[in-house]
C-alpha cells in the first residue's frame, strides 16, 4: 500500500469547487481524502510540501500527436507522454493519424499494448473516422469502440465530403461517439500555407482564409442536427467559428469544441515578425493548420473559453523532426509541439485577465472530460477531479514562476515551437498519474 | 539612352562606416533604406557606362565566384546575371536545382553549405517558394541574391525598375505609377512597390478582384502594422487608374490564372485589363511604358503599345545587366572601381572572396 500526502497546497477542484488550502491524499492511485490537514494523520506516507502550489487534478488533452506507430522519428508513446508528465497532463487523447490509421481493432490495440509497456501517463486512442483517413469509407466504429477508442477524428485532414461527414456522424449516435472534426475546407485553403490576412500578403504566402473553417463549421453544425450527433470542432481558430458554435449551442445542439494554446495567445505576425516590421522571417514553427489568425480572433477565442462555448483547453502537439521544419515554407510540415509549455504560454490568459486561474484549470481537466463523457468510460470514473475514489491523477503548479522555453531541453522528440527562448509564467513542478509520480521539479519539497 | 557621367566616387564597403550600403545579402527591398537604394541605382549608372563599351569587361570582381542556383526555370534573369558576372570578370556557373531533390534527401540548406564550401561567394537564387532564399541566407555566409522566390520578391527586377524610371523621368517622387494585372501573385509588383514607395511614388495597384492581395488597404491591419506594408492605392478600373500615370507597368498574367477560377476568360481579362494605345491617352503626356517580361502580347498588352515610342521595355532589360553588376560589386566588399580602362592586375589585393 502505497500513500502520498500532498500538504498544505492551495486545491483548485472545479468539477467539486473546491479553492483553498488543503491537503490531498493519495493512496493505492486513488483520491483518499482532500482536506485542510488531512494529511497529518496519515501514516508512512510520502510526503509533498505543496506551500505555495496549486494542487490541481492532472490536465486532460483531448488532442495528442503520439506519432506511434509509423513515425517514431517524430514522437513515440514513450517519449510523448514524458512530454505530457512534464506539462501536468496525465491523460491524452491519442490522434489516429498515425501509420497505419487507427482505423482498425489491431492498430489501436498495438498502441494500447504500446503505451501499457512505455507510457508514463493515461493514453485514450481516438478511432478514425474513414479508412486510411482518405475520406472515402467509414470506420467499423463498433470494433474501434470495442477495442477502446474515445472519440472519432481524421484530425490534419478534414472529412470534405458532406454526404460521408453526414453518415459518419448519423452512425456514430448508437455508440454516442464524439466525432470530431478538423474543420477546413480543402477546396477552400487548396494549398494555403498560413492565415489570409495582411501577413500573408507581405509574405507572398497563400492564404488559408478563416471561411475555409467557418464554412465547415456551419456545414458540420447543420449535420450534426439533421442527425442529433455530438460533433466536436478541434483547435477552433476564428471568431466566426465561434459565433456558430455558440449559437448551435444556443439551440441545444449537441456541440464541443476545443482551442489551442497558440490560437488563444498568438496571431499570424508570429510568422513574418521578430522585433520589428522592417525583417520579415519565414518561421515554419509558427506554421500550422488551422493558421494562427488575428487578434479580434484571439479576444473571440478566449471569451468563449470564459463563458464555456469553448470546454476544452487541446494542446494539438504536433511533434516534427528538424527535417520538417528547416526546409522551405510550403514543404514544412504543420504544427507545433505543444504538451511542455500549454500551461505556461495558456497562463497569458490568466495574466492578461481575460480568464481566472480556476476557470482556466477547469478548461484542462474537467472540461475536456464532461465535453467527451470520458468519465463515464469503464475506469475512468471521477477522471479530471480530485474526488475520493477517482484516480490519483494530481498536477502541482506554480502559477507565478516564469522560465525560459528551452526545446533541447523537451522531453518531446518534437523541438518545433516559436517559443524558443520566451518566457512564460506557470510552471508543472510535479505531475502523479495514477498515484506515480511522473515528473518532478527540484521545486518539489518532499517533507 | 542618356548616360549621365557619375562624378561622385562609389566607395561604398561593409567596412566603410560611412557607406550606406549595410546588405550582406539581397533578399528584398523592404530592408533597404533610400540611401542604399540610391548608391545601387548610382553605381548601375557608372555599370552601364561599362556595359556600353566596345569591349565591355573589367576585371573588378575577378577572383569572385558567382552561382545561379536556380529552382524554376528562367532564362532572363539566368542570362542578365550571368552576364553581369562576367562583364565584371567574376566566374559565373549555372545550377539548375529540382525541389524534388528534397524527396531525395538534398535540402536547401544542404545545397547552399556545399556551394559555399566550394567557395562560392555569392548565390543568386530563383525558387518556387516565398522566403527560401531567407533561410538559405540563414544558413550561409556567402552572399544570396533573391533572383525571385515565389509569389513574394524580385528585388533586382525592382531595382533596375526604379533605375529606368529615374533615368528616364528625371526622377522618381512624386510620379504616379500604375501596375496592372496580376498583383496578387506578382513577385515583382511585391518589390516594386516597397521600392517606389520608398523614393517617394505615388503607387497604384490595378487588376480584378481575384488576383489582389489582401491586407493593403488602410483599414485591413491593425494600426500598429500600418507600416508592414507600403502605401499604395487600388484600383479595379483601369481607366481611372491609367489616369494621369508617368509609369504604366503591364504584369504578365499566367494562363494558370483562369485554370485556378480566378478569372473567367483569358478574353474578359484582355477586354477589361489589356494596356492599349486608346487607354494610354489618359496617361501623362510623355509618360512610359514598362513590363517586366516575359510578356503575353493580346493579353496583358497590346502589341502596338509593346513595340510603341513610349515602351522602355527593352531599356529595361539593358538595366537589368548594369544593376546585377552594382549588386554583385557591392556585395563583394571590393573597393577598386571599375571606373577606368581595364586594366591587368587591377585589382589583385582584393582576390580571394569577398569576407577573406
Amino acid at each position: 500500500m502505497t500513500t502520498i500526502a500532498i500538504h498544505n497546497g492551495r486545491v483548485i477542484d472545479p468539477a467539486l469547487g473546491r479553492d483553498g488550502i488543503a491537503d490531498v491524499v493519495i493512496v493505492d492511485g486513488r483520491i483518499a481524502r482532500v482536506g485542510p490537514n488531512e494529511g497529518d494523520a496519515v501514516i508512512d506516507a510520502e510526503r509533498i510540501d505543496a506551500g505555495g502550489l496549486v494542487v490541481a487534478p492532472g490536465f486532460v488533452d483531448l488532442h495528442t500527436h503520439l506519432r506511434e506507430p509509423g513515425q517514431e522519428h517524430k514522437e513515440t508513446i514513450a517519449t510523448g507522454t514524458l512530454a505530457a508528465a512534464r506539462g501536468g497532463y496525465t491523460t491524452v487523447c491519442a490522434m489516429p493519424n498515425t501509420s497505419p490509421a487507427l482505423d482498425s481493432r489491431a492498430a489501436v490495440e498495438s498502441v494500447l499494448r504500446e503505451a501499457d509497456a512505455s507510457a508514463v501517463v493515461r493514453v485514450l486512442p481516438i478511432g478514425a473516422i474513414t479508412m486510411g483517413r482518405k475520406g472515402a469509407e467509414l470506420t467499423p466504429q463498433g470494433e474501434l469502440r470495442n477495442a477502446g477508442v474515445v472519440a472519432l477524428s481524421d484530425d490534419g485532414d478534414a472529412v470534405a465530403d458532406p454526404s460521408l461527414m453526414r453518415h459518419a456522424l448519423e452512425y456514430s449516435t448508437q455508440f454516442n461517439l464524439p466525432v470530431a472534426q478538423h474543420c477546413e475546407d480543402p477546396s477552400l485553403v487548396r494549398d494555403g500555407q498560413m492565415h489570409e490576412g495582411w501577413v500573408a500578403t507581405r509574405l507572398g504566402l497563400r492564404g488559408r482564409p478563416a471561411s475555409a473553417e467557418e464554412t465547415m463549421v456551419a456545414r458540420d453544425i447543420a449535420l450534426a442536427e439533421l442527425v442529433g450527433a455530438h460533433l466536436h470542432i478541434c483547435h477552433v481558430s476564428s471568431a466566426g467559428s465561434v459565433a456558430l458554435i455558440a449559437a448551435a449551442r444556443e439551440r441545444g445542439a449537441r456541440i464541443t469544441a476545443e482551442v489551442t494554446p497558440h490560437h488563444l495567445t498568438l496571431t499570424h505576425e508570429e510568422v513574418a515578425f521578430g522585433d520589428d516590421y522592417v525583417r520579415i522571417r519565414y518561421n515554419t514553427h509558427a506554421k500550422v493548420n488551422p493558421p494562427l489568425r488575428e487578434e479580434t480572433d484571439l479576444e473571440a477565442l478566449a471569451i468563449a473559453l470564459r463563458d464555456g462555448v469553448i470546454q476544452a483547453i487541446a494542446t494539438d502537439h504536433a511533434p516534427h523532426a528538424s527535417t520538417d521544419k528547416d526546409i522551405e515554407f510550403d514543404l514544412a510540415s504543420p504544427g507545433l509541439t505543444m504538451l511542455e509549455t500549454a500551461f505556461g504560454l495558456s497562463m497569458r490568459l490568466v495574466t492578461q485577465g481575460k480568464i481566472d486561474l480556476p476557470t482556466l484549470i477547469e478548461r484542462m481537466t474537467i472540461g475536456p472530460v464532461r465535453a467527451w463523457r470520458l468519465d463515464e468510460q469503464p475506469g475512468l470514473e471521477g477522471l479530471g477531479t480530485l474526488a475520493p475514489g477517482a484516480l490519483g491523477d494530481v498536477a502541482l503548479l506554480d502559477p507565478t514562476s516564469a522560465w525560459t522555453v528551452d526545446p533541447a531541453a523537451f522531453a518531446s522528440k518534437g523541438k518545433n515551437t516559436p517559443l524558443a527562448g520566451k518566457t512564460l509564467t506557470g510552471r508543472v513542478v510535479a505531475t502523479i498519474t495514477g498515484g506515480r509520480l511522473v515528473h518532478e521539479t527540484d521545486r518539489v519539497v518532499a517533507l | 539612352m542618356t548616360v549621365m557621367a557619375s562624378t561622385t566616387a562609389h566607395t561604398a564597403t561593409r567596412e566603410d562606416p560611412v557607406s550606406p550600403w549595410q546588405h550582406e545579402h539581397v533578399l528584398d527591398l523592404d530592408d533597404f533604406t533610400v540611401p542604399e537604394i540610391e548608391t545601387v541605382l548610382n553605381l548601375a549608372e557608372r555599370m552601364r557606362e561599362v556595359l556600353d563599351r566596345r569591349i565591355a569587361r573589367v576585371p573588378a570582381l575577378r577572383g569572385y565566384t558567382v552561382v545561379n542556383l536556380f529552382y524554376e526555370p528562367s532564362t532572363r534573369t539566368r542570362a542578365s546575371f550571368e552576364l553581369a558576372g562576367k562583364v565584371l570578370g567574376a566566374d559565373v556557373i549555372s545550377v539548375t536545382a529540382s525541389t524534388s531533390s528534397v524527396a531525395k534527401g538534398e535540402s536547401l540548406i544542404d545545397t547552399v553549405r556545399t556551394l559555399r564550401a566550394m567557395r562560392a561567394d555569392a548565390i543568386v537564387m530563383r525558387h518556387s517558394i516565398a522566403g527560401s532564399p531567407y533561410l538559405a541566407a540563414e544558413h550561409t555566409d556567402a552572399s544570396i541574391i533573391n533572383a525571385g522566390d515565389g509569389s513574394h520578391a524580385h528585388p533586382t527586377q525592382a531595382l533596375l525598375d526604379l533605375y529606368t524610371i529615374r533615368d528616364r523621368l528625371g526622377s522618381i517622387r512624386g510620379k504616379r505609377v500604375v501596375m496592372i494585372g496580376d498583383i496578387a501573385h506578382s513577385r515583382v509588383a511585391r518589390s516594386d512597390m516597397w521600392g517606389l514607395a520608398a523614393m517617394g511614388a505615388e503607387v497604384v495597384l490595378c487588376g480584378p478582384p481575384t488576383l489582389m492581395p489582401r491586407g493593403l488597404r488602410a483599414g485591413d491591419r491593425p494600426a500598429h502594422a500600418e507600416s508592414a506594408l507600403p502605401a499604395v492605392t487600388l484600383e479595379t478600373d483601369i481607366d481611372r487608374a491609367i489616369d494621369g500615370a508617368d509609369v504604366v507597368m503591364a504584369l504578365r498574367l499566367q494562363s494558370e490564372r483562369q485554370q485556378g477560377g480566378l478569372l473567367p476568360s483569358l478574353h474578359e481579362y484582355a477586354q477589361m485589363y489589356q494596356v492599349t494605345q486608346a487607354r494610354l491617352a489618359k496617361a501623362k503626356p510623355g509618360h512610359v511604358l514598362m513590363h517586366p517580361g516575359p510578356k503575353n502580347e493580346g493579353i496583358e498588352i497590346a502589341g502596338d503599345v509593346a513595340a510603341g515610342s513610349n515602351s522602355i521595355i527593352e531599356e529595361q532589360v539593358t538595366n537589368g545587366v548594369a544593376i546585377r553588376m552594382a549588386l554583385l560589386y557591392l556585395l563583394s566588399g571590393r573597393t577598386e572601381l571599375p571606373g577606368g580602362a581595364p586594366a591587368e592586375g587591377g585589382t589583385a589585393n582584393t582576390e580571394g572572396g569577398p569576407r577573406s
